[in-house]
């Protein structure tokens, strides 16, 4: 019982940036640019969710609090529906649904590269994030979804390369990302140490 | 009816107006802040004048104008001008100002004056956005400083501003005087210009030294020479705050005013002088 709650409130808390920017663009307060506003909302939400499920396993750890693993995939599922909307955005008001350029785009411009890889790596993460394939998969299943690191620094990349001059916001989540990082590599040293 | 027309009619588009709102909250003044909608919030209590332009180089009558001094010079009108960021955003504003050759002819420069520089005030107490950010990486030095080539400066679409809307220029929008060159990417309509300098040799603009593989001294609007990091073939009109208010469209050559600037360049390999 405590738990559903708990999920509940949850699922409310990783909605409430949405349903501020429904509310936001329905009444017009977003400012001067609101799909500008809504692209770039959109993609720090997904990059936090992004970096708090990367919290969970060091959190989980250094609080003995097992149970907060239950929360992890629930974490990564927002990242990849706030990334579903950044991409929305991207496509619908930024190029118009106008195929060919969309092709031309992520060619030609090395940050949409980037970010579209980190999208479509994202997928297999998704397909496989229920119980059951986890089950199935097994071993494959924690190789596949290391994956998440490397989505993780595309992201990274995909934010600074996108900067005109301020750097201190990409940054800031830079240094996070880093941070969150070293907790998987001393392990990963050990490992090859010993 | 023909008489109704007016000179500025000329140089004037007919196309939607941008909204005053979008056109005062939308803002790339990095003296204030880096988000858009920052300049017009840091910049409520910025009290533009007094002020002075320093007007110095290889001018007959250098010397520390005031704002009154320059306005007695200028004949003001309005123009309803393209403007185009090197973002791909664009607006049709209503500025009022007074062409910049009407301030050239006054100073009288010499025959050694090939090119004109412009400086912005620099001055951190109030223009916050000067002092570094919070981790210091921040790649523009100030002051701001744009240029122009003589016979672009001559120009008559090249414009002083002082007015937008029927009404005093806003700090955000660059008061209490600024450039509007229509056919150049909007990081060249340099703001709260303090110093016009005429030189022999093309100056280096700020955002040149900062970034010269992706900003030149040009700057013309081009659809067909992209931006490293993207393309200029379309542009997103901006025109009120509503979500589906902007609209994609094509980019023309020299944002449209092509007819009017297309001789200042020709011969000129545009893709190489970007």
């Amino acid at each position: 019982m405590m738990q559903v709650m708990i999920r509940g409130v949850l699922h409310l808390l990783a909605l409430s940036p949405l349903a501020y920017y429904i509310y936001a663009a329905v009444s017009q307060s977003l400012g001067a640019d609101p799909q500008e506003v809504l692209l770039h909302g959109f993609a720090i939400w997904a990059l936090r969710f992004l970096l708090l499920s990367l919290a969970i396993s060091p959190a989980r750890r250094l609080l003995k609090a097992n149970y907060l693993i239950r929360y992890r995939r629930m974490l990564g599922l927002y990242f990849f529906f706030y990334l579903c909307l950044h991409l929305l955005v991207y496509l619908w008001f930024f190029l118009g649904w106008q195929w060919a350029s969309i092709g031309e785009e992520i060619v030609e411009r090395p940050y949409i590269t980037v970010g579209m890889l980190a999208f479509l790596l994202t997928i297999p993460l998704v397909v496989t994030s229920t119980k059951g394939m986890q089950r199935r998969l097994r071993q494959t299943w924690s190789k596949l979804h290391k994956l998440v690191y490397l989505i993780a620094i595309l992201s990274i990349i995909h934010f600074i390369w996108q900067s005109k001059a301020d750097l201190n916001e990409p940054l800031i989540y830079l240094i996070i990302l880093l941070f969150l990082l070293s907790f998987r590599i001393r392990p990963y040293l050990a490992k090859l140490r010993a | 009816i023909a008489a109704g027309k007016t000179a500025s009619g000329h140089y004037s588009t007919d196309e939607k107006l941008t909204s005053e709102y979008t056109v005062t909250h939308y803002n790339n003044f990095y003296e204030f802040s880096l988000s858009k909608d920052g300049p017009a919030k840091l910049a409520k209590d910025f009290q533009p004048l007094p002020w002075h332009v320093t007007i110095e180089g290889e001018v007959e009558k250098p010397g520390r104008y005031s704002f009154e001094d320059i306005l007695k010079w200028a004949t003001l009108e309005e123009r309803i001008y393209r403007l185009r960021c090197v973002e791909a955003w664009s607006m049709v504003v209503p500025w009022k100002g007074f062409e910049l050759n009407q301030l050239i002819k006054q100073v009288k420069p010499t025959s050694k004056a090939k090119y004109i520089e412009f400086e912005t005030l620099y001055d951190p107490e109030r223009m916050p956005g000067q002092k570094r950010g919070a981790l210091g990486f921040f790649s523009l030095s100030w002051p701001y400083k744009e240029g122009l080539r003589m016979d672009e400066a001559m120009h008559p679409l090249t414009l002083l501003t002082t007015g937008v809307f029927g009404k005093t220029l806003p700090a955000q929008n660059g008061a209490p005087l600024r450039l509007i060159i229509p056919w150049k990417y909007g990081f060249k309509s340099i703001k709260s210009i303090v110093k016009i300098r005429f030189v022999e040799k093309q100056p280096l603009n700020t955002w040149q030294q900062s970034a010269p593989s992706e900003y030149g001294f040009y700057a013309n609007v081009n659809p067909e020479v992209d931006h490293p990091r993207w393309s200029q073939a379309t542009e997103r009109r901006l025109i009120d705050e509503s979500l589906f208010g902007t609209k994609r469209i094509d980019t023309e050559l020299f944002n449209g005013y092509g007819k009017h600037v297309a001789h200042l360049y020709k011969g000129m390999n545009l893709r190489k002088n970007f």
